[in-house]
């Protein structure tokens, strides 16, 4: 359901970049199928990552934003702790993805 | 009958075709409503208030030509140390001519360290995106990028 890359090991300080692909359709709700019936919305709504204790990086999704939701940020790396991924649809699902990240 | 009044077209083979395949096209495609540029700004004063807009600080790498409209790169960086007492709070994403004029909301502050971000958006059309940072003092930065789109994001789905 996505696909992460971030680094297994950083140093102090050091700023990564994290990238993460959500295997989504993000349905526009503007496109019609092949009877010409609307093919009704369906998104994912919201994006977040959590590293040692903070939100790093948050974002909210609307039609606009293509087909599996690709994005790339970075965080600071300031100690040995798991990267947290969560990311919610628009009815309101969650998913969860954990990444560890060794500081030295 | 041969009165140029009459018919203000002058019906011949050419006119016909183009005419029929534009109601055919008319019909196939279901009607797109596109936002306006007065509807971007409406958007963007949804998302950060009426507060003034500088430009500046933000940079914003769209691909010249995009071939097609439903995957688009988009570079973001925002000219910030993202130190605690002086960071980037939020950068907004906004479309003069996409059916909805906010196309993503990001949330970010100094556990980033950078402020730089990158996704893919959908475009129908060729436009001007302009993206609006929020610094954490309040203030508003804002920059744009251009790119021809050669076939539309809603078009062919």
């Amino acid at each position: 359901m996505i696909r992460i890359s971030a680094p297994d090991t950083a140093e102090m300080g050091e700023i990564v970049e994290v990238k993460a692909m959500i295997q989504h359709p993000m349905e526009t709700g503007y496109r019609r199928d092949a009877k010409g019936d609307v093919i009704p919305r369906n998104i994912i709504k919201q994006f977040r990552c959590a590293y040692g204790g903070n939100t790093v990086f948050e974002a909210t999704f609307f039609p606009g934003i293509a087909a599996n939701p690709f994005l790339a940020f970075c965080l600071r790396a300031t100690r040995t702790g798991p990267i947290e991924f969560s990311w919610t649809d628009q009815h309101g699902e969650t998913w969860s993805e954990t990444r560890q990240l060794t500081v030295s | 009958m041969d009165d140029p009044t009459f018919s203000p077209i002058r019906w011949n083979r050419r006119t016909l075709i183009g005419a029929a395949g534009g109601t055919a096209l008319a019909a196939v495609l279901p009607p797109m409503a596109e936002a306006t540029p007065e509807e971007a700004d409406a958007a963007i004063r949804e998302m950060f208030g009426e507060i003034p807009i500088n430009e500046g600080r933000v940079w914003v790498k769209l691909p010249p030509i995009a071939e097609n409209g439903n995957s688009v790169a988009i570079d973001i960086t925002v000219d910030s140390p993202m130190s605690d007492d002086d960071h980037v709070r939020r950068i907004g994403i906004f479309s003069p001519r996409n059916p909805i004029a906010t196309i993503a909301e990001f949330r970010l502050g100094p556990h980033a360290g950078r402020a730089q971000v990158s996704t893919r958006v959908r475009l129908a059309g060729t436009q001007t995106l302009r993206v609006i940072a929020e610094m954490s003092d309040g203030t508003l930065w804002a920059g744009k990028a251009t790119t021809y789109v050669t076939l539309a994001a809603c078009v062919i789905g």
